[in-house]
């Protein structure tokens, strides 16, 4: 939906500049992990703001439930058993979109307006648009967007990016009953999450850590991780980045393919008015018999 | 009287004009989500939801009515020495001086090379199509193979469309191409011109 309190700063599948004239706020959601005990009062919070039923899913003997993100899921708790430092420990993350200040779903999205990256930061998908082509879940570094059976359309976390614009905190951290979600600027969570990292290596976790990977241009989204070093205990990508594959797709060849067909199309002129029409003289065979 | 040969069957002209009018739908229409410049074109089928579901479709009917097509002139097409010496004077060629070419058969190395450049992107297209498939088959597939499958399929439609300007003026350049592959025959001084052992072949002469 199209939100008049927030400018875009940028915008799928377009060329030109989005207006932006207005200064907001960039504001960010921190998750720390090491306070979430799983509750999943968030994923209801979700599905309660956001109008969203999943179909009861299946008992697999473990917590996940929903299983995966999914159209009616926006966010989803995963329960990770490991033993990082040779005792056991749940690691628990919510999952859900990470909100890239550089997001590899609206570089790769083809229909106009059908990603928009508000100048808050928040990355929202205008389903009103959304073609159904899923070009968003090859460009996500994180496997984020879901393609709805019923109408073909991408979904994933708002941020509740209509909460948002009228100064209210997304949905989730409303009902967080632990503080492990918290919303503000980004320099304010980056600032509380600094906090809590010293807290925890004070209490023997030397490796914890805030996970705002530099390779999407850090994310409105970021984790309070009790092994900052190894994210992919939490599911996590190590370096996330656009793949090159996907940069190379969107990047340069767009341009220079276009610049290539238009040129050969105006060679193929400029050929014909240089050097003319190969025609041939029907009358040529008399000629020859003659000679 | 001006003497005709047949160039193209009946059935050979509407196999061609099948894979022209599908291709035409597929370049607009993927060009209309290749570049945000272009995306006005996927009006052409009713909008952008409309194109992507149509687009794959129009796709594989292209590349079964080429298959066809590739079977009635396969054996016309095979590469042989002659062409390389063909191409070796493309100078000539693009400055009308066809005097003292090789001899040219049913198609000259040009078309010959746009047959094979045609049957390897419809093949790369026709595979990362598939992947890349929405709904119906891009979810069972990893997602680095589909975007593998996205860059084909931009690259290879690239060079197929390149080729398919270059066909499309070459036929418009050699007067009496268009003739021949709508009314199907050309005259024997045409036939002599541009394809002499391939006019010595079906006169007899």
């Amino acid at each position: 939906m199209a939100l008049q309190s927030l400018d875009i700063k940028a915008r799928s599948a377009t060329t030109t500049e989005s207006p932006s004239v207005r200064k907001t706020t960039r504001v960010a959601k921190l998750i720390d992990i090491s306070k979430c005990i799983g509750c999943k009062a968030c994923e209801a919070a979700c599905m309660e703001w956001n109008d969203l039923r999943d179909v009861v899913g299946v008992n697999k003997g473990e917590f996940d439930s929903p299983r995966d993100l999914s159209d009616q899921s926006w966010t989803v708790m995963r329960f990770y058993e490991e033993e990082p430092n040779g005792q056991f420990e749940w690691l628990i993350r919510k999952d859900g979109c990470l909100h890239c200040e550089d997001p590899g779903c609206l570089a790769a999205c083809p229909a106009p307006g059908a990603i928009v990256q508000y100048a808050n930061g928040l990355v929202d998908f205008h389903e009103e648009h959304c073609i159904g082509c899923g070009y968003c879940i090859t460009g996500c570094p994180f496997d984020i967007p879901r393609i709805s059976k019923k109408d073909s359309k991408a979904y994933k976390c708002t941020l509740c990016s209509d909460r948002v614009a009228v100064g209210l905190e997304p949905a989730c951290i409303k009902a967080c009953p632990t503080g492990a979600l918290v919303f503000g600027s980004k320099e304010d969570m980056i600032d509380h999450a600094d906090e809590r990292v010293a807290d925890l290596k004070g209490r023997g976790f030397e490796n914890a850590g805030l996970y705002d990977p530099a390779g999407v241009g850090g994310t409105h989204v970021m984790y309070v991780l009790q092994h900052a070093d190894r994210p992919q205990l939490y599911g996590l990508p190590i370096d996330p980045i656009i793949s090159p594959l996907v940069s190379l797709w969107k990047g340069v060849t767009k341009p220079i393919a276009m610049l290539l067909l238009g040129l050969t199309v105006l060679g193929s002129f400029f050929h014909y008015i240089h050097v003319g029409p190969n025609e041939t003289d029907e009358d040529e065979e008399e000629n020859e018999a003659a000679s | 009287m001006r003497k005709v040969i047949e160039r193209y069957s009946a059935n050979e002209r509407l196999n061609h004009w099948f894979t022209a009018i599908t291709f035409v739908i597929l370049a607009l229409s993927g060009l209309a989500l290749f570049h945000p410049s272009m995306y006005w074109l996927t009006n052409l089928l009713g909008g952008g939801t409309w194109t992507r579901i149509l687009h794959p479709f129009i796709g594989v009917a292209m590349f079964l009515s080429f298959l066809v097509l590739v079977s009635r002139f396969w054996a016309h097409n095979k590469l042989t020495r002659n062409d390389a010496r063909w191409l070796a004077r493309w100078r000539d060629v693009l400055n009308n001086r066809e005097e003292g070419l090789p001899e040219v058969g049913r198609f000259n190395a040009g078309q010959k090379l746009l047959f094979w450049a045609m049957l390897l992107t419809m093949l790369l297209l026709l595979i990362s199509g598939f992947v890349i498939w929405q709904p119906y088959f891009a979810p069972v597939f990893p997602i680095t193979l589909v975007r593998l499958a996205v860059l084909t399929h931009a690259i290879s439609a690239f060079v197929l469309i390149l080729g398919i300007i270059v066909h499309i003026y070459a036929s418009l350049w050699i007067k009496g191409s268009v003739r021949a592959m709508t009314r199907g025959y050309v005259p024997s001084a045409w036939a002599k011109k541009h394809h002499a052992a391939w006019y010595r072949d079906v006169s007899g002469s």
